[in-house]
């Protein structure tokens, strides 16, 4: 919240709102379906797995062997599917980028 | 109050809303920065405050929201069956708003709103009080046609035939009447034609009383009275547990249309069966969007769910206003649920945000849908989809391939279920 105030002054006031930071990001939209069973930004209550955090190239592993049902599951190898391998990807690497 | 007075009334107060609007459009013409833009939700269900919080969210504080909702605390219409099943408490299914209010600055205003004016961009609420929005998010839930079951209108007969089917008071009641029934009587559960709200909770329902029979009173039965030609959700898989769990208790019947109610009686009267008494009737009757909806002229579908677009969730019948959840006209194959009412609320509020600071919306929203029942107190059974904006018809269509439902019913997914519930009520209001 300091930085962006600090930005906000740095900055005139409509040229580069401080938003720019918060902007609404297609990728995250699309992870924030996955915020219902995994917590908001990825970060679970209990009897789930928080997503926040983790390797992107495990996590997309784990994406795409759900997708291939190389990895079982009792839901995710059905969800896994509806999403393309590169939308997978791009969700492995927003969760990855949230802070543990 | 007539709407010439009600827009005299308000006058003053829109005017000022529009120099506000006007300075901010004037000092950032091109890029907006929505500081200080107001948004106005009303309802704090699934959809409403879910998107209550992630326009806070996600505009970092700068959209000021206001929530506007009648009841003290977020009771959840999933895991309420099992209230009725006696495995879970009110408590269990109860959660404070007060989170939305500290930990996200929303304002949380205790009340129900009995206008809108659309051109004046103000909502009035019962108790008064008017509110300027620049965008309002409209999350209204359903309510029951109650004109399709005449004898609803007697005195009392609410208080008697109970749907339980909006989770609270009702909810009690009817737990209370399940308890109180002898041994040896029945208990009939009357399903309206779909849509409706939850496609597999009635059948759920069934399981959780006959559940609570077999181990208190296995004299008992329940009776399925459905106006559908079939069960509508997990079909298969409902009718194993019935035969399985349930062979001597539960008995289904498919093709029965409610169409009047004596309470004093305790009489279903059907389109084409006879009469039928029961010790307990529990009459889900048939519903649309939630009062306001309709009174505001945006249940633009049969007068009865609201058309949207689903790449904002704005109302066809009126600009600015957008509405969610089991009050929308859903998309083909997509279910009335606070899962999807949740989804709604997320992709509504990015729409906003965007919308708000100058932006455009995200034009291939895709979202998932996952829904529980329980069949017993521990054993579960799911289905799920994967619903993607198509251009071509601008709506959202299920995912070809993906979803699908449980290959049994299992424990495991019945922790999953119960932790299925404690992140989206956290994701929904915490």
């Amino acid at each position: 919240m300091k930085r962006s105030r600090e930005l906000l002054m740095g900055l005139a006031l409509c040229g580069l709102s401080a938003w720019a930071a918060a902007e609404v990001s297609p990728v995250r939209s699309m992870a924030a379906a996955c915020a219902n069973c995994h917590g908001t930004e990825g970060f679970a209550q209990t009897g789930m797995d928080t997503l926040a955090g983790q390797a992107k190239d495990a996590l997309l592993k784990k994406l795409l062997d759900f997708k291939t049902g190389a990895k079982p599951a009792t839901v995710m190898h059905q969800l896994s599917k509806g999403y393309s391998d590169a939308q997978l990807e791009e969700l492995a690497g927003y969760f990855a980028a949230q802070k543990k | 109050m007539k709407r010439r007075q009600f827009v005299r009334t308000v006058g003053a107060v829109s005017a000022l809303g529009a120099v506000g609007t006007l300075g901010l459009v004037a000092g950032c013409a091109t890029t907006g920065t929505g500081s200080g833009s107001r948004v106005v939700v009303v309802g704090g269900g699934y959809g409403g405050a879910t998107a209550a919080k992630y326009v806070r969210m996600w505009s970092d504080g700068g959209i000021q929201v206001t929530l506007v909702e009648p009841n003290a605390s977020f009771i959840s219409c999933p895991i309420s069956n099992l209230v009725l099943g006696g495995s879970k408490t009110m408590a269990d299914i109860t959660t404070p708003y007060d989170n939305l209010v500290r930990r996200h600055g929303v304002k949380l205003v205790r009340d129900t709103v009995v206008a809108i004016d659309a051109d004046k961009r103000l909502v009035r609420l019962a108790g008064g009080t008017e509110l300027p929005y620049d965008r309002l998010i409209l999350s209204p839930g359903v309510d029951f046609m109650w004109e399709t079951l005449p004898g609803m209108a007697r005195p009392g007969a609410q208080d008697k035939v109970l749907h339980s089917w909006k989770a609270g008071a009702q909810t009690v009641a009817l737990r209370q009447q399940l308890e109180a029934m002898r041994d040896g009587g029945v208990y009939a559960l009357s399903i309206p034609l779909a849509p409706y709200r939850c496609p597999p909770g009635p059948y759920e329902r069934a399981c959780q009383v006959a559940h609570y029979f077999s181990k208190a009173k296995p004299k008992s039965k329940v009776l399925i009275l459905d106006a559908n030609d079939d069960v509508t959700s997990k079909g298969p898989l409902f009718k194993k547990a019935w035969a399985d769990r349930y062979k001597d208790i539960i008995e289904y019947r498919p093709k029965h249309t409610v169409t009047d109610v004596d309470a004093a009686t305790n009489t279903l009267k059907f389109e084409f069966a006879n009469d039928l008494k029961a010790d307990v009737l529990n009459v889900i009757p048939a519903m649309r969007a939630g009062d306001i909806a309709l009174k505001s002229g945006l249940a633009t579908a049969n007068k009865r769910w609201c058309e949207v677009d689903f790449l904002t969730f704005e109302a066809k019948a009126a600009k600015n206003i957008h509405v969610l959840g089991d009050a929308t006209q859903s998309a083909p194959a997509m279910p009335k649920s606070g899962h999807m009412a949740n989804q709604h609320g997320k992709t509504c509020a990015a729409a906003v945000v965007s919308l708000l600071t100058g932006k455009t919306p995200n034009d291939s929203p895709i979202y998932a849908n996952t829904c529980y029942s329980f069949v017993s107190d521990t054993d579960v059974v799911h289905v799920a989809s994967v619903h993607r904006y198509d251009a071509a018809q601008k709506t959202m269509v299920t995912v070809a391939g993906a979803g699908g439902v449980s290959a049994a019913a299992s424990q495991l997914e019945g922790q999953y279920a119960l932790a299925w519930a404690r992140n989206i009520w956290a994701d929904t209001l915490a």
